[in-house]
């Protein structure tokens, strides 16, 4: 659970601010007087996803990250030495410490995907995009990540693209979502089998009177 | 087989509208009022009556759990925070609850915050669960608008407020004190008990730490009584209804929620269309979640999946993540790709797990192609045992569980491997 970041980088800001002074108020008023530290969480996420709406204009396009600015500024603004921000973000795998793409593709291969073939979901990406977990595509529209259980495991085998998960996958539909997302098209979020969320795919098993009266397809 | 009369999530699938109003048309929020008019005691008893234990994988009793909670606050408040960082591997079915039934949820909150003196909760959602927080937000809106949270919560005169904490990636936040640690802005590093956070847990104030399952039951149990839910289940120690989630080569992967109790056999045949290929092809299971042990077919076609009846075939209910593996699978690779997981989530703080993880996957990946001595496998064992029991928090010992459990049922297929291997590449074996 460490990783590598490059405080001297020559893509790294002088400085950040943040835009929406009232969204940082409302997050730090979440917590209890004098606990402001809880905030720095929240406010990491905050500080990645200003950059992630400044990135999809940008050209070329990024994803979004956290800059040594934005970890400076929110210690600044809950009062703690700038370590006590770096330790956090440096812990926990979702806070990016350097730019990525715009869609940051995070493939899930734990045992319960891997099992449902997430592997070959895995070579789709690499192949499709043309580069291995851990890469950036040159134009900045894509990260690749390998990543543990993201919790949607009897929908496997699953991506994770931005905040979207997208489920059921194959190799054919995980070709389709990354053309669409390649070619700006509207993608289909969620199960690509047309499940209904973690029910069987050949229908209800449960609540039946339920599923008689929404219409909803009962297991033979 | 569970009637659909005694099923709790109703909206599980999400075949309705997760919004207040469908939700009150399924029954919640239901006369919550008169729950809390009956008092903190009634609520308790009535808890423990119903045999609940948690269901985010160690299974104490809830009602028990929430009694440890001070009577009086000596001044600190009282806190509630529930658990909603699923992330054990095999396990999806607190999503479920929380963005089609977040009321239920909300709702728990109010009655078990009641219970143990609590005017806040903070929910900790695991960060990729982001739309789902979303929805969380949307619901807790609506509560707080229809005055069913804030002051006078739902005109109990009781105070009552729900913030949702998003966690950003870590599998140990799962962990109570580390989840703590984690909302008071630190890194998710488990902390040393004594003292349990019923004495000091959230800023060092009395706090209660349950998955969202258990939140999400009370209501109806403290509706339908303690009796009702006791009513179901194997025996009065293993009650009630369970969120199952069945993974991996089945015909229908899916999430149910039946009796506990119920065979595992049954549970697969029923909702999840059978072992692909059929039970014949079954290989192995992994009952409750990535952290329990294996169990192979000849156990698999009777046991009953319970906390107890899982635990005396050395296994666990954990999570009810039901992991199904058919004949083709590389059960050693499965293992392995397990121990990969436990390396990558410890939180580096205790050396026997940060060190030992890393060398059960090491080892594991060489055991998966066969690149290891017959002997290798019995220190692998010694090793999971000098890591198990020796870490503040129990992810040492989860990480030790499958490899034990691969063992114990799979080593001729362990020993084969290796046997195959020294065939082909005498060379390469020292």
């Amino acid at each position: 659970m460490k990783k590598p970041v490059d405080l001297s980088a020559a893509y790294q800001p002088k400085e950040f601010s943040f835009r929406d002074e009232a969204k940082v108020s409302e997050i730090i008023s979440r917590y209890p007087a004098g606990k402001q530290r809880s905030a720095i969480m929240p406010l990491l996420d905050l500080a990645q996803r200003q950059v992630a709406e400044d990135g999809a204009v940008a050209t070329p396009p990024y994803g979004g990250w956290i800059p040594l600015a934005a970890m400076d500024k929110i210690a600044a603004i809950v009062d703690v030495p700038p370590v006590k921000v770096y330790e956090v973000a440096t812990f926990y795998s979702m806070y990016n410490l350097e730019p990525v793409g715009k869609y940051l593709v995070q493939m899930c291969t734990t045992t319960p995907c891997m099992l449902c073939g997430s592997g070959d979901v895995v070579k789709t990406c690499e192949s499709q995009l043309g580069i291995h977990a851990g890469e950036t595509t040159r134009d900045g529209m894509f990260t690749l990540m390998e990543v543990e259980c993201l919790g949607a495991c009897v929908n496997a085998p699953m991506v994770q693209i931005n905040d979207d998960y997208y489920e059921d996958l194959t190799p054919e539909s995980m070709k389709q979502i990354l053309s669409d997302l390649q070619e700006g098209r509207d993608v289909l979020v969620g199960s690509q089998n047309g499940r209904n969320a973690s029910m069987a795919l050949s229908g209800t098993t449960t609540l039946v009177d339920q599923a008689d009266k929404l219409g909803i397809k009962k297991a033979v | 087989m569970l009637a659909d009369k005694d099923r709790i999530f109703t909206n599980v699938y999400g075949w309705e509208s997760f919004s207040l109003d469908a939700a009150k048309a399924r029954g919640d929020w239901d006369g919550t009022k008169d729950i809390i008019a009956k008092g903190r005691d009634w609520i308790i008893s009535e808890m423990k009556a119903s045999g609940l234990r948690g269901r985010g994988g160690a299974g104490f009793p809830t009602g028990m759990k929430w009694s440890f909670m001070p009577k009086e606050s000596d001044g600190r408040p009282h806190y509630l925070v529930i658990n909603a960082d699923e992330s054990e591997p095999g396990t999806c079915k607190d999503r479920d609850i929380l963005r089609h039934e977040p009321h239920k949820l909300l709702e728990g909150a109010l009655v078990a915050g009641f219970a143990m003196g609590a005017h806040r909760a903070y929910i900790y959602m695991r960060g990729e669960f982001y739309n789902e927080g979303s929805t969380i937000n949307r619901a807790i809106k609506e509560a707080y608008d229809a005055g069913l949270l804030g002051k006078n919560a739902a005109g109990t005169g009781w105070d009552f407020d729900v913030v949702l904490h998003r966690g950003a990636g870590a599998y140990i936040c799962g962990e109570e004190t580390a989840l703590i640690e984690s909302i008071e802005g630190k890194k998710g590093q488990p902390r040393n008990k004594p003292p349990f956070p019923a004495g000091a847990g959230l800023y060092a104030c009395p706090t209660t730490v349950n998955n969202v399952e258990t939140i999400a039951v009370a209501p109806t149990i403290l509706r339908r009584g303690g009796a009702w839910f006791a009513g179901l289940g194997r025996d009065e120690k293993n009650t009630g209804t369970k969120l199952f989630c069945i993974s991996g080569h089945v015909n229908n992967r899916c999430n149910v929620e039946e009796e506990m109790g119920i065979p595992l056999k049954e549970l697969i045949e029923k909702h999840a269309g059978g072992v692909r290929g059929g039970w014949d092809n079954l290989l192995a299971i992994i009952p409750g979640g990535s952290s329990t042990p294996l169990l192979p077919r000849h156990i698999c076609d009777t046991v009953l999946m319970d906390f107890d009846s899982l635990r005396a075939v050395q296994s666990g209910l954990g999570t009810a993540g039901v992991i199904v593996m058919d004949k083709g699978t590389d059960i050693v690779g499965a293992i392995a790709r397990l121990s990969h997981f436990y390396m990558h989530e410890s939180c580096g703080q205790c050396t026997p797990c940060r060190e030992g993880t890393g060398w059960l996957y090491r080892i594991m990946q060489r055991m998966a192609v066969g690149n290891a001595t017959l002997d290798e496998i019995d220190m692998l064992l010694d090793l999971t045992k000098e890591i198990e029991g020796h870490t503040i928090c129990a992810h040492g010992d989860a990480s030790a569980w499958p490899i034990q459990g691969l063992m114990r049922h799979f080593r001729p297929e362990v020993e084969k491997r290796i046997m195959e291997y020294r065939k082909e590449a005498p060379r390469e074996v020292a």
